[in-house]
């Protein structure tokens, strides 16, 4: 099966820093290593055959049992060309941080702080991050984490619950 | 010399005069107004900090998450089937275009071909649901503005349609009526005519509400030139729905990533001009029209046919065997409990819900639960355009902002 011309066009362009390049679906996907994310990123706003001038979303995903635990995922729409790409980038826990991609589409502002709030990811060069919908002076952690407990945590813990009913 | 000293104070007294700073001034200052979280025109709980310069909007910071019931969380606990009803509680006026979105995205995890007069069900009711969200802003909006008769028209015309709703599925709002692979029911005769009086009757109607607004030097006044947003920036921030097409950018999945029966109906998109708060208006109206356009060609295409898809494994079997044949409950109760086993991947799947692009992205690992579910809720991304819309109009024209975009916190805070 041949690859798909935006993924060729991409490999074609970085010699390194592309660690997987996927089409499922009809869905088309980049994994790019974190320390090119932005270059990668400029190259699909600002090249014209690319011309990913719309951003859909951005989100997050937690594998807690791999090494590199978090994966960050903007999805772009190019409204003249009418194409997807999916770019991807892992982070470990330890050094939770990745570029902001705010400086190229102005979207991603609150969309990047929905994803520090939920899952505890920075974002360099933000320029205004703080959570967006938990309030700001909550410290329990980050809700959309694997070891977030479904039913929450913090104050609740604290409730002295009756082990049975009193008669 | 203590008169001269007075007399120059006098004259000295602007503020960028070189010494000033040494010289008294009057003193000015930016005042900080909370806007909500209980306030009629923001259409749920949302709070915004609006920084004033007299009357005029300096900055305002959307402060969001009233709502916040976790659902993204939630849908990591529950099978496919499951989460439904709760996409329903996203933008609850808009119920069956969030279980549309929804089950498109997990159709297209499971690579599910829907039958074909199910597609056209969909788009049928995916309209009338459109029909009742314009209806819905029209007259929240116009009601924000200080146009109250628009609502009651509204809403007296919205009624019909909710009633419809009920003989169709039991709920008015909260409606659960896809399913993954297919539709719950099949319309009856009854509704098929109720739908077509429906068709006949409102028109007219919409005409009727434009009489209120179109000439109304109010209206005018408070949506022209109002909330002026550029196709660039509309764009850069990831507008979509009305918003994104009122400031130029012919942007509407139906027409080209299409879907469900849209391909095989005729219709246009309504495209603005300046991207202002009256095209905006204007675009919701003109797609009233269309809807009705929309319905009526797929109610004489319509063929009849199987209404969900021939997947036993993942789709739920008809109701009527589930109560009288015990295999059917046997797997009506596994895929609920249970679930089926979709196939390891992710995809994402847009769907132009009538606020705008509602996403769903799916991971999946296998098994019945998805791994990640996000929504790409458009409130929530419509909010943080907010800023730069209102910037330099007055504090009243903040309530006329919500209104443009058609803001629900439900969806919005997610």
């Amino acid at each position: 099966m041949s690859m798909h011309p935006l993924l060729q066009r991409i490999q074609q362009t970085f010699s390194v820093g592309i660690t997987g390049l996927t089409e499922w679906r009809g869905d088309v996907a980049v994994t790019v290593s974190r320390d090119k994310l932005h270059e990668v990123a400029q190259f699909l706003h600002d090249d014209p055959g690319m011309d990913f001038d719309y951003i859909v979303h951005v989100s997050s995903v937690d594998w807690p049992d791999d090494e590199e635990r978090f994966e960050v995922v903007w999805e772009f729409y190019s409204i003249r060309k009418r194409q997807r790409i999916r770019l991807k980038t892992r982070v470990p826990e330890s050094d939770c941080v990745v570029d902001s991609l705010t400086d190229l589409w102005k979207g991603a502002d609150f969309m990047e702080r929905e994803v520090f709030d939920m899952m505890g990811i920075r974002f360099r060069n933000h320029p205004d991050l703080r959570r967006i919908l938990m309030p700001d002076d909550y410290t329990e952690g980050y809700p959309l984490r694997k070891d977030f407990p479904l039913r929450g945590k913090g104050w609740r813990d604290t409730f002295e619950f009756l082990d049975e009913v009193p008669k | 010399m203590a008169f001269e000293d007075q007399r120059t104070t006098v004259y000295k007294i602007h503020p960028e005069h070189p010494e000033s700073e040494t010289l008294p001034t009057l003193r000015t200052e930016e005042l900080l107004l909370n806007m909500g979280p209980q306030h009629p025109s923001t259409h749920g709980v949302l709070k915004v900090i609006l920084e004033l310069e007299g009357e005029r909007l300096v900055k305002s910071t959307p402060v969001m998450g009233y709502l916040h019931r976790g659902v993204e969380k939630l849908a990591e606990d529950g099978t496919y089937h499951q989460f439904i009803p709760h996409t329903d509680r996203l933008d609850y006026v808009c119920a069956m275009y969030n279980n549309f979105a929804y089950c498109r995205a997990v159709e297209k995890l499971l690579n599910l071909q829907v039958p074909e007069r199910a597609e056209y069900l969909r788009t049928i009711v995916a309209e009338v649901q459109r029909i009742i969200g314009h209806q819905f802003w029209l007259s929240a909006q116009a009601l924000d503005i200080g146009a109250m008769t628009v609502f009651f028209y509204c809403f007296r015309d919205r009624e019909i349609l909710l009633d419809w709703f009920d003989e169709l599925c039991g709920a008015r709002l909260t409606t659960s009526w896809y399913r993954i692979g297919g539709i719950e029911r099949d319309l009856t005769p009854s509704l098929i005519d109720k739908l077509k009086q429906f068709l006949d009757y409102f028109p007219p109607k919409i005409d009727e509400y434009q009489v209120f607004l179109e000439k109304n030097r109010i209206w005018l006044g408070r949506t022209k030139g109002v909330a002026v947003i550029s196709a660039e920036d509309a764009v850069n921030f990831g507008l979509s729905g009305p918003v994104l097409r009122g400031s130029g950018v012919d942007y509407d999945l139906r027409k080209y990533e299409p879907y469900s029966a849209y391909p095989k109906c005729e219709f246009s998109v309504p495209v603005g001009k300046n991207g202002d708060t009256y095209d905006r208006y204007w675009i919701r109206v003109m797609e009233l029209y269309e809807s009705v356009k929309i319905i009526r060609q797929c109610l004489e295409q319509m063929q009849d046919g199987p209404i969900m898809a021939d997947a036993p494994s993942v789709t739920l079997p008809p109701k009527e065997r589930v109560f009288t044949n015990l295999e059917s409950m046997i797997q009506q109760f596994k895929l609920f409990s249970q679930g089926f086993d979709a196939p390891p991947g992710e995809i994402y799947c847009g769907t132009e819900a009538h606020k705008g692009e509602l996403g769903f992205y799916i991971v999946s690992t296998g098994g019945g639960k998805p791994y990640r579910l996000k929504i790409r809720a458009p409130s929530f991304i419509h909010m943080g355009a907010f800023d730069h819309m209102a910037r330099g109009y007055m504090i009243s024209d903040a309530c006329t902002i919500f209104g443009t975009y058609d803001v629900v916190m439900g969806e919005c805070d997610r």
